[in-house]
């Protein structure tokens, strides 16, 4: 086994774990405090990278694109939050999963009736389109580095603010025990928003930086909100802990399976019977290891909820 | 004695991490009796309780009904045996009507898979059983009422009809007074006495001494998950432990 | 005899409405084609087929309570059945439908088996999981087509009547579906659905009472599973093609959006959702391109200001 394919692909693991991170975090904190579920969240990743890509395209600066796309998907996710989605916090899941489903619907067709159906393009920083060389004979896409860099930035945020500021204590607070929460007084209303609000900027963070990467298309939330909610699942409702730790797992072995996975099965069996049930144990893997978890810690690995 | 023993604890021991909330708990109820199970609070009699019933599986010691070793089965299957409690906070249909309640309860008592095909308002045996529970428990009038809308005490007494539909040979009531005024444990005392006229053994979990010294024949007193006295209530009220564990408690401590 | 009710019955309609609607919609095929609108035997076909998909699920999340965002995987493993059967030589409706069937029940025996250990959220996405293992595992198999599906050269052989006449599937659609509402009918006014709307109300007293409850969800979860695989099968032969996409998690939802449209826990309430749904699809997407985003506003006014469906609509009209 080739060890250089190996470091890519666990870099790649590493990368794309981040940014499921990013949207894992946010759906916990709302499925944890709110006890909602949020089908639409993806579709906030999705409005993200069209404004990311709007902007890039009017303006020419990336990071321009990004501070537009996080402050502009913050506000629309706190505007949903106060018009629409509070009004689901009472309810059951099943009106919940049908309300933002109906969300889903609504927003991919917005996106449609604005920017069409074609793709979008978002480009690489020219800047950062190079390969960097990490040790001698692995290079490295610059753009990949930097996508890293910035999960890990924001995780280490994500901690310090979440354990250390008296915003982190009350969403711990509220995450455990909602009526507690309220009985301390912490306004619950407005933490609600603001934490609809973050996650939505974190959901826009994530749809910029891997616009260049995957495709800017309508739809493209859907495929990436499965496994935020497989993340979560397996990494326990309401934990921030969890999410990382759930989103590097279900990275890794999303990204890693997809290539070793064949190249291991190639030397076991015939090359048929690689090429076909590589790609499909790949995809179902996570799920396996979801449903595993779940056996032996049916409340996921860090679960928030007493 | 044993012979008379319909229900017999031995040993029982369950663990949540390093706490031992049923720490080596032994006891028996004797067919006919009621018997009541008291102890101060963090006792670990809903603990107990649980374990009795099959809501939770012990870590060690045995549970003997009736001759048979229930100590590995589920609730349901001791519910077949005879096995049948009520719940503390009410758990009925608060949707249905009370008649409604007790057939469904009847129909989920019977032995075997429930019928895919025969029309269930026309089961006219789970209907007159369910009308027999009715008249036994004196909700007779509210029989169209929506459970969730009768008063509380009325509600307990449904609970306790919900628990005798499942044809009980010793019914496990976990603090049947509860959250109840006067009137309302007057006419549970009465209906619990009335069941013991009847024949039904009970085994009764309360706070409310009072009830408890009318309606018991022997006492069980539950103190850090051990049971450190067993006998009748005066027998109880004489006992230097029971009252050692009860002091500072001076409801209970009148009673005594 | 008894003048007996009960919230936990589910009273069909009335012997003279029942028979007269069934007739109509017997004749519907004739008196479509007499006004030129043949192509809506069609359309009427696949509502038909799509409210036999909504009941199923409309038994184990309206009745049971079980709210299991993977149904629709259960049609897909009815569809590729017929599908592969058909592929490997065996055209014969009469072998194929109840071999998905049983190829449906069978998965959500298994399925069942291991997600009714789990309740709320987990069960939801434990049973999303399993969907999406199906889905990608039809992806991955090129020897059935792949991403791009399973065409079928024809539609099932069924002794002499020709399926190939859009009318004649569309009768044995009818009667199919005729069938399956009987059935479920039957299922849910029988002690065994009072038992499972029982469980759905409160578990717990089910289970003191000595009544088994995983035994009630389990059987219920593999019947649900079976009759969508009818419903695929049916499906298949409609489409000429079995994709992957049937069983996306996106027709999961399709199908829970149609049971709640239509009222949950209510008799009817799959077929009005699959109706209703599917009509307004065709005439929205007629109207505008962007049909989708009315059919958005549609669901989400229904599930803030309608939560019991239609069917609860219809009911409170009724009493007032």
């Amino acid at each position: 086994m080739d060890w250089i394919l190996v470091a890519e692909q666990a870099l790649n693991g590493l990368q794309f774990g981040l940014m499921l991170f990013l949207l894992a975090a946010g759906l916990t904190l709302v499925f944890g405090i709110m006890d909602m579920i949020n089908l639409a969240h993806g579709s906030l990743y999705m409005v993200g990278a069209y404004l990311a890509a709007a902007v890039a395209a009017a303006t020419g600066s990336f990071l321009l694109a990004i501070v537009a796309a996080l402050a502009g998907t913050a506000a629309f996710g706190m505007l949903l939050e106060t018009v629409l989605l509070r009004r689901l916090y009472q309810r059951d899941h099943l009106s919940q999963v049908l309300a933002t489903f109906a969300l889903i619907l609504i927003l991919n067709e917005g996106v449609r009736m604005i920017w069409g159906a074609q793709p979008v393009m978002l480009n690489t920083p020219a800047v950062l389109s190079g390969p960097v060389e990490l040790l001698p004979g692995l290079m490295y896409p610059a753009y990949r580095l930097l996508i890293i860099a910035v999960g890990l930035a924001v995780a280490g945020l994500l901690y310090l603010l979440v354990t250390r500021t008296r915003w982190g204590m009350w969403v711990r607070a509220g995450a455990s025990n909602r009526a507690m929460a309220t009985a301390m007084g912490v306004n619950i209303r407005w933490l609600f928003t603001a934490v609809f609000g973050f996650g939505a900027a974190l959901c826009a963070l994530a749809g910029s930086l891997l616009g260049p990467l995957l495709a800017v298309q309508v739809g493209m939330g859907e495929s990436i909100l499965i496994l935020a909610f497989v993340v979560i699942v397996i990494g326990g409702i309401g934990s921030i802990r969890g999410a990382l730790v759930g989103a590097l797992l279900v990275g890794l072995v999303d990204t890693c399976s997809r290539t070793l996975l064949p190249a291991l099965l190639r030397q076991l069996a015939s090359p048929e019977v690689a090429s076909n049930l590589g790609p499909a144990l790949a995809s179902i893997l996570i799920y396996v290891l979801m449903a595993a978890v779940l056996f032996w810690k049916p409340q996921g690995l860090f679960p928030a909820r007493g | 004695m044993a012979e008379q023993a319909l229900l017999s604890v031995q040993h029982l021991v369950k663990r949540f991490g390093a706490l031992a909330a049923t720490d080596d708990a032994s006891f028996e109820v004797r067919a006919g009796e009621v018997h009541a199970l008291i102890g101060p609070n963090g006792a670990g009699k809903t603990t107990l309780i649980h374990q009795i019933s099959g809501a939770m599986l012990s870590d060690a010691g045995t549970v003997h009904f009736g001759g048979q070793d229930l100590t590995r089965l589920g609730m349901a299957q001791r519910v077949q045996a005879g096995l049948v409690r009520s719940y503390q906070i009410t758990s009925i249909f608060k949707r249905f009507s009370v008649l409604d309640n007790l057939v469904l309860a009847v129909q989920a008592r019977r032995p075997g898979l429930p019928s895919w095909w025969r029309a269930a308002l026309r089961d006219e045996a789970a209907y007159a059983q369910a009308q027999g529970l009715l008249a036994r428990i004196g909700l007779g009038a509210q029989a169209d009422r929506v459970a969730g809308g009768l008063a509380h005490g009325e509600q307990r007494q449904l609970e306790v009809g919900l628990a005798l539909a499942a044809k009980p040979r010793l019914l496990l009531l976990d603090e049947p007074m509860a959250g109840m005024g006067p009137d309302e444990s007057e006419r549970m005392v009465a209906l619990l006495q009335q069941l013991k006229a009847e024949g039904l053994t009970l085994l009764l979990v309360e706070h409310d001494m009072d009830a408890v010294f009318r309606l018991a024949d022997r006492i069980s007193t539950l103190v850090f998950g051990r049971v450190i006295a067993s006998g009748t209530p005066d027998e109880i009220r004489a006992h230097p432990e029971v009252k050692k564990a009860y002091l500072g408690d001076e409801e209970t401590e009148a009673a005594l | 005899m008894t003048t007996r009710t009960s919230l936990l019955h589910h009273r069909g309609q009335r012997r003279w409405i029942f028979w007269p609607l069934l007739a109509l919609l017997a004749a519907l095929p004739p008196l479509l084609t007499a006004i030129g609108l043949e192509f809506y035997v069609g359309v009427a076909s696949r509502v038909l087929i799509f409210a036999i998909a909504a009941s199923s699920l409309n038994l184990i999340l309206g009745f049971g309570g079980l709210v299991s965002f993977g149904h629709a995987a259960f049609v897909g493993l009815g569809a590729y059945t017929v599908g592969i059967l058909m592929d490997a030589g065996v055209a014969s409706a009469f072998v194929a439908w109840p071999a998905a069937m049983l190829v449906s029940g069978l998965a959500a025996a298994l399925i069942g088996a291991v997600s009714l250990r789990t309740r709320g959220v987990y069960f939801i996405m434990i049973t999303l999981a399993f969907a999406q293992m199906f889905y990608y595992l039809m992806v991955s198999l090129k020897a059935y087509g792949g991403e791009d599906g399973l065409p079928l050269p024809a539609r099932s052989a069924l002794a002499g009547f020709d399926l190939k006449d859009d009318a004649n599937f569309y009768w044995v659609a009818l009667a199919l579906f005729a069938a399956v509402m009987l059935g479920l009918q039957r299922l849910v006014n029988s002690p065994f659905g009072w038992l499972l709307q029982g469980a759905k109300e409160n578990e717990t007293r089910i289970g003191a009472t000595g009544g088994r409850v995983f035994a009630l969800q389990w059987q219920a979860f593999v019947l649900a599973g079976a009759i969508a695989g009818l419903a695929g099968a049916l499906l298949a032969n409609l489409n000429g093609l079995v994709t992957p996409h049937l069983m996306h998690w996106s027709q999961s939802g399709q199908l829970m959006v149609m049971v709640i449209i239509g009222g949950a826990g209510a008799l009817w309430g799959g077929t009005l959702g699959a109706a209703v749904l599917l009509l307004l699809e065709e005439l929205l997407s007629g109207y505008t391109l962007h049909w989708q985003m009315a059919l958005g506003l549609v669901l989400l006014a229904v599930v803030l200001f309608a939560p019991r469906g239609l069917a609860g609509l219809w009911r409170r009209a009724r009493h007032g």
